[in-house]
């Protein structure tokens, strides 16, 4: 037993289960708002993450002016593929929805690796110190930041939908579209709104990853580590997506303490959020907090 | 998802026997044992790039056409397909290597064993609907991979497995030239198989469900059953499809086989045409050409200012993924039923040609 390990593991486990937490929120807020299953969300982190990263060194740009304009852009980004994309696809088969956010996903790695290269960027260095000690653990610096912004960015969620007009609107078009648009809010902006926040959300998340460890494709993993994440909140739940994220970033990391310790297999780390994934829909397909989903005939 | 359930006016089929013909006329029927004919003696005509190419487009057909069934005739849902052909290519080169079975005998083996495997992947399907569905095959291309990764007594884990070529009765098909014909058979094989699948009961109860499951239930279908049916279907062609990938390539690895290879049987049939047969081959030559065909432009534009200035010879592989999702994208925004629809308009607008109107 090797508890500082564990330690070490468990924090880390929040940390990037945070992370998880504020992606699957962005996830599932198009998927309340729209109905479409992003497949594309680990890449619309990657985007935020190299457009900060270009601005930032290429541009030099400080980053107290490209963090914001990063997010411009990804709202701006976010807009723009919902109004081009997926505007045309409303009313459209739902295979046909994933499938088109499929292909975007392709395009944008495609592109991504064409426009900046295959290899890893370090980030420029936001924060001067390394690691402070916290009770005997030595957390790094960024791992506490991330963990601020993670929840900076969850509290400033709900508020957004509890006290906002737009969030009210919002959650008026995921409950019902025809009363939504009786009640005069334009479901057309709601839609576009709610891409351009996950868009700008997820670029959040993106920044933090790649302050870090660095920008590189690998980033868009963390786009298919939704789906655990979400499946296990319950797709149409957002603080169900916040808590699934954590319960997959701390399994992930408890099955890493297990595998190093005991089971010598290797890799059980990447594969593990699948099993999981595999069993909740086996025995729980709705989730935690869910809706479950009645026909009546 | 349309299917080709659209019937031209003036089409007046009195019977159920005369609705259900593979061809609907005889011209068409002798124009496709010609065109069989005629493609046996490709080996003869072309090169042996063009014969790669045409070897490819036959393995990868098949292994679309069971994607086909699922996505065009069940209406669900993998993005797990790459993971079965290669599951089916793992198995075949393991059986031929390991027991005294002979490859001809092997690959239907792999076939009927990946199958199996896609009825265990299936029955846990068979109760998700729609986005749950596409998570779990997700997972299922996931974990399989995995499993390759650290089974080395069967994939030889990091190491390719190799493969034997492909013999019967002691004859060893050697080259191109002479593995095109056992694709070839195989090809037309199994397309005659699905579309007779389709004239019969159970393919009928499949499109229902695609159509309506619950009326389909309500009708007395069995959904579980089906569903599970077309899984095992689907990894049962996939699983053909990678032994003769296998066979021809004479080793197996796991490189290229990630969810990119996935994302590319779900293009060859939303390309083709979802629900549509013959679809499947056209969208199957259209996806792999595609590549080539860039691979044709990158090469004619080298050393031009265009080629310099986006320097696109060094990042051929990326442009190949970009047009890849580009199509998908447009074909599903632009013409949803594919180019089997598009060759059925091509086909009535000649039929009438000097008099369109």
């Amino acid at each position: 037993m090797n508890l500082q390990f564990l330690v070490q593991l468990l924090v880390n486990g929040l940390v990037v289960g945070t992370l998880y937490g504020v992606v699957a929120m962005s996830f599932v807020l198009i998927y309340k708002a729209t109905q479409v299953v992003n497949f594309a969300q680990g890449e619309l982190l990657l985007i935020g993450a190299w457009v900060c990263w270009a601005l930032l060194t290429r541009y030099q740009v400080p980053f107290w002016a490209g963090m914001p304009l990063t997010l411009v852009f990804m709202f701006v980004f976010g807009i723009a593929i919902q109004v081009v994309i997926l505007r045309p696809m409303i009313g459209e088969p739902i295979i046909s929805v994933i499938m088109v956010t499929i292909g975007l996903s392709t395009v944008f790695q495609a592109s991504l690796k064409w426009i900046f290269g295959v290899n890893p960027q370090p980030f420029p260095r936001v924060f001067t110190s390394q690691s402070v000690n916290l009770l005997g653990l030595q957390i790094q610096t960024v791992y506490i930041m991330s963990l601020v912004v993670s929840v900076a960015m969850m509290i400033g969620m709900a508020w957004f939908f509890r006290v906002s007009k737009y969030g009210l609107a919002m959650r008026a078009t995921a409950f019902d579209q025809q009363v939504a648009q009786s009640l005069g809010i334009s479901v057309k902006n709601v839609f576009a709104m709610a891409w351009a926040i996950s868009a700008s959300v997820s670029a959040v998340a993106g920044v933090v990853v790649a302050v870090v460890n660095g920008v590189s494709s690998g980033l868009s993993a963390y786009g298919i580590k939704v789906f655990p994440a979400a499946i296990l909140g319950g797709l149409d739940s957002i603080g169900g997506a916040v808590l699934g994220g954590i319960i997959i970033g701390l399994l992930e990391n408890i099955a890493q303490y297990i595998d190093s310790e005991y089971l010598h297999w290797g890799n059980l780390y990447e594969i593990a959020p699948f099993y999981v994934l595999v069993i909740i829909l086996m025995i729980k397909p709705y989730g935690l907090f869910g809706t479950h989903d009645i026909e009546r005939v | 998802m349309a299917g080709p359930s659209l019937i031209p006016s003036g089409d007046y089929r009195t019977t159920y026997a005369a609705d259900t013909t593979i061809f609907p006329t005889k011209a068409s029927r002798n124009a496709a044992i010609a065109g069989i004919v005629l493609i046996c003696f490709a080996p003869l005509a072309f090169s042996e790039y063009w014969l790669s190419i045409l070897i490819q487009i036959g393995i990868f057909a098949i292994a679309a056409l069971g994607l086909n069934i699922l996505v065009g005739f069940t209406g669900q849902i993998s993005i797990g397909h790459a993971a079965f052909f290669l599951f089916g290519a793992f198995t075949s080169a393991y059986i031929s290597n390991t027991l005294p079975i002979p490859v001809f005998f092997a690959i239907p083996l792999a076939g009927v064993i990946t199958a199996l495997v896609g009825l265990i992947f299936g029955i846990p399907a068979a109760r998700l609907k729609g986005l749950y569905l596409v998570i779990a095959t997700l997972a299922a291309q996931y974990i399989l991979l995995d499993f390759f990764s650290r089974a080395d007594w069967f994939s030889g884990g990091a190491a390719p497995a190799s493969a034997n070529p492909f013999s019967i009765f002691g004859y060893v098909f050697r080259g191109d030239r002479q593995y095109f014909y056992v694709v070839l058979t195989y090809l037309v094989v199994s397309y005659l198989l699905v579309t007779n699948l389709m004239r019969t009961r159970d393919g009928r109860a499949l499109v229902a469900i695609r159509d309506h499951y619950l009326s389909a239930e309500i009708m007395g279908i069995n959904l579980t059953k089906y569903r599970t049916l077309s899984f095992g279907l689907a990894a049962f062609f996939a699983g053909i499809a990678g032994a003769l990938y296998a066979h021809y390539q004479l080793v197996v690895s796991n490189e290229g086989f990630g969810i990119e290879r996935s994302i590319i049987f779900l293009a060859m049939v939303i390309i083709g045409g979802t629900g549509s047969i013959m679809g499947t081959l056209m969208g199957t030559a259209f996806v792999v050409l595609l590549p080539e065909s860039m691979e044709w432009i990158s090469a004619g534009l080298k050393g031009s200012a265009i080629d310099k200035a986006l320097s696109l010879n060094n990042n051929i592989t990326f442009l190949r993924e970009i047009a890849i999702g580009l199509i998908i994208i447009a074909f599903l925004m632009f013409e949803p039923d594919g180019l089997a629809h598009r060759w059925r308009q091509i086909k009535t607008y000649w039929k009438l040609y000097p008099f369109s109107h």
